[in-house]
Formats: structure tokens, sequence, C-alpha cells
């Protein structure tokens, strides 16, 4: 159908199959491309943590059916070692983060919707785009690959802290492969502001782009001017491996009982700086754009402009700025002075203002509307009180005195996977139920979104609920033993029930697996604007064509125009002449 | 040792009192706060449910000259009095709580002439190397190409000052109600110093010596966990403290002084295993 489309508006240059679909540089594809990939990786980094919640439910227990596939030095019998386990936390991280949550979220989702949103017909470089893709497919797959490689995967935790990341194996090719996923995020950042800075429809001011355009501007932002710093710092950490350089090592170490060679000078503390003066942008860059998709979903299913557009923008503007000086409340008890502990703490208490307008606008949204009990909308809904509990527990974390004791503790996992999973990736399900028919012409199922939505967010709680008293009770977290540590005994049964919850939520990817997939064929036909709603990309076919927009569309009014007085219809589309 | 339950642990120190009246305190606010929003959410997603001839009722915006910004927004700016409220009670918190406490816990270690027990702590790859300074109060001269594994800290027993140094693996005496100085250090990569009961817990860092404090209140044994990912023994790098009353831990001290330490040998240049 898109071809006859495409030839029908003249862009239809006879293109081989390589150049449409592979090396493409639609935004559509690159943005499907995205989807793909990022899913496949969701996928692989979910099951490298069912490996490791066998470990930590059962330690010293044989990994049931998949245990013998593991070579001997990665799991003896059948039995994980610690530095696979190691490797697999480090991996889990790695992958959820840098290679699924975030390339779903911003480049997937902002790829394919924010140029509609803004009636563009594509980004504003499309080769660029393409190259961002084809860098971050290759890092990925050298990411993932390195498990393959002799010295296995990087095993010294996402953070990569030094010394450690220096002496351990595997680090090397973690390095390189965050030199490519950081330079594909820089071409992909810079493409999605100059995008919405010059590409906007005529009468698309700025305070009528749709939330989710400011949550990938904002993100964007971020990737922009907190990568870089990292990208140097993966390169100086790469030099301490291979050329001995001691930008991180210190004078006289004594690893395993030699003296170390480098010639020291260096200080750990260094890259920890470095590193979240990235990672912690990095969070807001995880939970913007999907924040920005709740919102949409919830202005659609509502019936009701969003309650406090204004303040929304607002709080994502502000959230941009200060999230660039909150990261050092990650390194209350790392060794920095402990008087630049009260700035951060200062700044996190600022942040955390925004943070909760943006919420409260959320919840208010709801008051006074005609809630339509949708797929996307359960999602949407779900995230709102599940969230908030990510964000709540942060407050322990945030405050450095608490943070004494919950740093390092099962707490910290639980808190920002409240945020990191029944936050955005819940918002990503939402998006992709909402948006689905625009991609694909075609709805998925009802009952099986349902069945998914449930199923989903009930394991997920019974997942990340027992860290909570785990982390209270003092439970250390990257422990590849828990029950070696005789603090951790009493809370051990919650590890099980956390086991038994991730079991249960892979099984309930299965009904969201087929109903994605067969749905892309076989699902039910729908119209150009199934959800009756009243931003720009519905006023496209459903796909839209290459070019996207038969004439460029004009916008007459604010994104969220439903059950406005005096019209037939509940919706008034942005582009609809009065 | 039932030192640990479904709860905190029990309180061994002199801060951790003050430490778990901040985490009671956030737990009863963060309850309150998700009451409340979870009843108005729940009442919001029933009565505002889609009913057939109930369409969805938009906020008037007064959006007109007169009244000025506040009349214009009021709606929106009233719907953010929940902010304002958790805002200020973050201000109070920060301001009446965190500030003195951290100030007291993390930003006064004692000076050593100050403290009653001065004991080094050095952390590696998977273990707690404890070293007290021994009568004469100092801590002797250790030079890391002396290390061994007869002699992990490679000191060098032919300074007057580290010969009656009393060195101790994964074990860490403290006498009870006395406070002690803590100089926490690390021979390899990055570890944490945690003890549940005590409330306490630091980076231990390679190339810096931190000081910490703690007096023990309660005569105990409890554990000394490294807390940060330290490699493929981690889970396993674990101690024990024993808090004693300061009659037994003299004891143990003068009992451990007794035990000569090796004669300085060849052998120890050699490094390495």
């Amino acid at each position: 159908m898109s071809q006859s489309h495409a030839d029908s508006h003249g862009h239809g240059h006879a293109q081989s199959f390589l150049r449409r679909y592979v090396f493409s540089v639609d935004h559509k594809v690159i943005g499907l491309q995205y989807l793909f990939a990022s899913m496949f990786f969701l996928l692989s980094g979910f099951a490298l943590m069912m490996l490791m919640r066998w470990q930590l439910a059962f330690p010293g227990q044989a990994i049931p059916f998949f245990g013998r596939l593991f070579p001997a030095d990665l799991a003896p019998n059948g039995v994980m070692s610690g530095e696979f386990y190691n490797a697999l936390g480090a991996m889990h991280g790695t992958i959820m983060i840098f290679l699924g949550i975030v390339p779903m979220g911003v480049a997937a989702f902002g790829n394919y919707v924010l140029p509609l949103q803004i009636g563009a017909p594509d980004m504003a470089f499309p080769r660029l785009n393409m190259a961002s893709f084809w860098l971050f497919l290759p890092g990925g797959a050298l990411m993932l690959g390195s498990f393959f490689l002799p010295g296995g995967a990087a095993q010294s935790g996402w953070t990569s802290y030094p010394p450690l990341s220096v002496i351990n194996p595997g680090q090397t090719v973690w390095l390189l492969a965050m030199v490519l996923l950081i330079t594909s995020s820089l071409l992909g950042s810079i493409n999605f502001l100059v995008t919405t800075a010059n590409l906007r429809a005529p009468g698309m001011s700025l305070m009528r782009m749709p939330v989710f355009v400011w949550g990938e501007v904002v993100a964007s932002v971020l990737l922009l001017l907190a990568f870089p710093p990292l990208e140097g710092a993966a390169i100086l950490q790469l030099m301490d491996r291979v050329a001995h350089t001691s930008f991180y090592m210190p004078k006289d170490l004594v690893i395993l009982g030699s003296h170390y060679a480098g010639s020291g000078g260096g200080q750990p503390l260094l890259w920890q700086h470095l590193f979240w003066f990235l990672a912690h942008p990095e969070v807001y860059v995880l939970v913007l754009p999907p924040m920005g998709i709740v919102a949409e979903i919830i202005a659609n299913n509502t019936r009701k402009p969003l309650h406090g557009y204004t303040t929304m923008v607002l709080s994502m503007l502000s959230i941009g700025v200060m999230s660039l000086i909150v990261w050092a409340h990650h390194m209350f008890i790392s060794g920095m002075s402990p008087a630049l502990s009260n700035f951060f703490l200062v700044t996190t208490m600022i942040i955390s203002v925004p943070s909760v307008a943006l919420m409260t606008c959320l919840v208010f949204s709801l008051k006074g509307a005609s809630i339509r009990y949708s797929v996307p909308m359960l999602f949407a809904l779900g995230f709102i009180p599940l969230f908030a509990i990510g964000g709540l527990t942060g407050l322990p974390l945030g405050l450095t005195v608490t943070d004494i004791y919950l740093h390092d503790t099962y707490y910290v996992i639980g808190h920002f996977h409240f945020v990191v999973v029944t936050g955005s990736v819940i918002a990503l399900f939402g998006g992709v139920y909402h948006w689905f028919p625009k991609w694909f012409g075609r709805k998925m199922n009802d009952t099986l979104g349902q069945i998914h939505f449930w199923g989903s967010v009930i394991c997920m709680v019974g997942i990340f609920l027992p860290m909570l008293p785990m982390g209270l009770a003092g439970a250390s977290r990257r422990l590849y033993d828990p029950t070696a540590q005789m603090h951790n005994l009493i809370v051990q049964p919650l590890n099980v029930v956390s086991t038994m919850f991730t079991y249960g939520l892979a099984l309930f990817q299965i009904p969201f697996l087929w109903n994605f997939f067969h749905s892309i064929f076989r699902g039910e036909k729908t119209v150009e604007n199934p959800w009756q709603a009243t931003t720009l990309e519905w006023a496209c076919p459903s796909p839209p064509p290459h070019g996207n927009f038969e004439k460029t569309p004009r916008v007459y009014r604010d994104p969220y125009e439903y059950s406005a007085p005096g019209r037939k219809t509940d919706y008034w589309p942005q582009n609809e002449p009065a | 040792m039932n030192n640990y339950g479904w709860g905190l642990p029990i309180r061994a120190s002199s801060f951790a009192g003050q430490i778990d009246f901040g985490i009671l305190l956030i737990h009863a606010a963060m309850a309150l706060i998700f009451v409340l929003w979870g009843v108005f959410f729940a009442y919001l997603l029933v009565r505002y449910r889609r009913r057939a001839g109930t369409p969805a009722q938009r906020e008037e915006h007064h959006a007109s000259s007169q009244g000025g910004f506040w009349a214009n927004n009021a709606g929106e700016l009233k719907s953010l009095m929940p902010d304002v409220l958790v805002m200020l009670f973050e201000i109070a918190l920060i301001v009446f709580y965190a500030f003195p406490v951290w100030r007291s816990i993390k930003m006064s270690p004692p000076d050593p002439k100050d403290a009653d027990v001065v004991v080094e702590v050095t952390a590696e790859q998977f273990a707690w190397d404890v070293r007290y300074p021994g009568p004469d109060g100092k801590f002797g001269r250790a030079k890391p190409e002396l290390v061994h594994f007869s002699n992990p800290l490679g000191l060098d027993r032919t300074d007057p000052a580290a010969a009656d140094d009393i060195f101790v693996a994964n074990e860490l005496h403290l006498p009870v109600g006395k406070k002690t100085l803590i100089r926490l250090r690390s021979k390899d990569v990055v570890h944490d110093f945690f003890v549940p009961e005590f409330r306490l817990k630091q980076d231990a860092v390679p190339g810096l010596e931190i000081p910490m404090w703690v007096v023990p209140t309660r005569i105990g044994h409890y554990e000394l966990a490294c807390a940060q990912l330290c490699g493929f023994g981690h889970s396993l790098m674990r101690g024990d403290v024993y808090v004693e009353s300061p009659e037994d831990f003299q004891k143990w001290l003068a009992s451990r002084a007794a035990l000569k330490p090796a004669p300085p040998s060849a052998s120890n240049n050699s490094g390495g295993f």
C-alpha cells in the first residue's frame, strides 16, 4: 500500500530492497529499524536477568535446562560462576539502558513520531539519521557479541568503576562498543534538535508542540551535552587498559599480591564524576520521552486538553537544566568531599519539584475526563502510581544521611527499576499499542493487550516490591551469592519471590510478541485516525508514504483540543481550519 | 547472632538512631503521600470513566486581559499546592535533619589525638586487613614492594614504629562506648566498608585514606561486608566485628601483641605469590 502511495506522489524512485529497508534514509523505516533492534536488545537483556535471578534465588544450584549449554569456565556443571554472574550483571544494565530503553524511547518513537507530529516530511539530515542507526547496530552487536570473545563480556558493572574495570577482562570491547553507541546517539540527538528547530509546519509554534516532542527535545539536549564527556572518559579508560596510561589508576596499587606496573598518579573518582555526569541526565533521557508518550495517550483517552500544558513544558525544561548538576548524589559515600554532598543534596531536592509537577499535571488531567479505557490508556494509567513509587523511593536515597545506609542495597535496585521498568517500559508498551495503527495500518488485539498489561504489571510489582524491604534489611546489591553474607539470610526468601515473578513476566510477554508480529500481517485494518486524535501524525495515511504529508499541513491550534465547545465531534485536529 | 530481621537490623552505634529516624520519617511521609494520591487517583478513574451522554468537561480558562497571570491560571496553580507541600517538607528535612546529621557523621572525623582508638582498615580483593598501631600508638612504615601473602600490608618491620603494629585479617575488634577513628584504605580496587548494625557505609578508594568514626554502643558480634562490586569474589568479602567491653578489648590487644611477628626476611622483597 505504501508503495502505491509513494508512486502516486512521485517520490517512488525505483529503489532496491537494500535502499528501502536496510540502508534507508526514510525516518519511518529508521524508526522501525530502531524499534525492532531495541525490542531484540530488551529481550536479550531480560534473558540475562532470568539467568541471574536463578543464581540469586538458588545460589550454587545448577541452572535448569540451560546450565549445561554454557562452557565449563562460565558455568562449571551448570552452576554459574562469579565471573559469569558479574558479566551478566554488567551487560544487563548496559544493554537495557544503552541498547534497549533509550534507543526505543528516543530513537524508535522519536524517529517515527516526532517528524510526523511537527508536520515535517522527514528528519533534517536523513543520511546522518541512517548513519546513526548503522553505528548503533554494530555497537550493539559488538556489546552482545562480547560474550563470545576470549575474556568474555565486561564484568565490572554497567558503571565500570576503575581500577576494577581497568584490570578486569572484557572491558576493552565494552569501551569500544560504547564509543560506537555514543557517537550514534550524538548524531541522532543533533538531528532531532535541528529537525524540531527548522522543519515545523507553518503555525506549529513551540507552545503548540505535543508534549512528546518536548520530551524528545529535552532528552536530545541532555544526550548532546552529557554524552561527550563519557565518550572522552571511555577513551581515557581504554588508554589505561591498552596503553597503560594511569588516568584513573593511583600510585602503588597492589593487585592480588603484585605491584601494579602503571606509573600511577590517576584518580578513580575522576571516572565516577565523568560517568555520573552522563548517567544521571541519562535517567531523564530514559524517563522524559516515555512520559511524553504517557501525556499523548492520556490527552487522547481523556478526551480533554491536558491539565497544565505550560507547567509540563516548563517542568521538562527545568528538569533538563537541573539534571546536569545533580550527578554526584550517586557519590555521597564515594570518598569525595562530604561537604560537596550538601550541594548535590540541595540540587536533588530542587529537581524533585518539577518532577512532582509533571506527575501532578498527569493526575489532574483525569479530572472532568471521559476516560476511554483503551489498551494504551491502561499502560498510561499504570505508569502513574508505579512511577510514583519509583519517585518516592528516591527520597531516602537522595538524602545524604539515609543514603549512608541504603546506598548499594537492594533498595536502590528496587527504586530505579520502579522508575525505569514500571515507568519507562510500561509507557513504551503503551506507545507501541497507541502508534501501532500508524506504523502498520492495522490494530493490535485488545484482549491480548489486556492480558499483557495486567500480567506484566502484577509481575513487575512482584519483582521489584520485595527489593525494598530487602534493602531496608541491609541486603547489598551485586552479590553473586547473597547467602555468603549473614545479614542477607533472613530476607533471602524474597529473592525467591522476585525470581518467580521474573519468570512470570517472561510468560506474559508471549501474548505481546504474538500480538505484535501477528497483527503486523493479520491485524484488523484501521482507518487513518482510529483513536480520533488531534495531533498531526494522524493527519496523514497509515502508514504514511515517503514524504509523509500530501501537502505540508498548516497548524491552527493547540495540540489537545478535545471536547471543544460547540463542535459536533469531540476532537479538533491541529490542522483542521476553523 | 540475632541482629537481623525483616525490618532494619539492630542499632549498635551512636548515630544509628539518627539515621533510622530519617528512614522511618521519610517512609511515613512516602506512605502518606502515596495513599492520599492513590485514593484521589482511584476516585478519578471511577468518577470520570466514559459514560454515554456525558462528554468530558474542559477546564475553564479565563484567558482574558483582566485578572492578570495569577487569576488566569488559578486552577493550574492551585493544583501545584501538593508540590509546594512536598517541597516545604523536603526543605525542612534538609535544613533541620540532613545538614546537621551529615555534618556530625561524615564531616567531623575526630583528630587522632582525640580518638580513644585508632585503627587502619585496608581493603583488598577479597579481604579486610586490619591494623592497630600497637603500644607506641604509631602506625609504622609500609611499602607496597614488601607486600607478600605473609605480609599483606607490606609492613616494614625494620621500622621501630612498625615492629609493634598489630595486624589481623578479617576481624575488627572495638571497645564499646569509645570513639574509634577508622582510617579506610584500599590496595587495589574500590571496596566499601559496610557494617549494617552501625549504619556505617563508606567506599574505600585506592590512593585515598578516608577517615571515619564510630562509637559502638552495644557489645556483640556484627558483620563487616563489602558493599561495592570488587570482582568475582565480591560476595565472599566479609569480616567479623567484635564489640567488647574496654577490658576485654585491652586483653585481646595484649594477646595479639604477644604474638611476635616474623622477622623481616629476604623473600619479603619478591612480592606476589
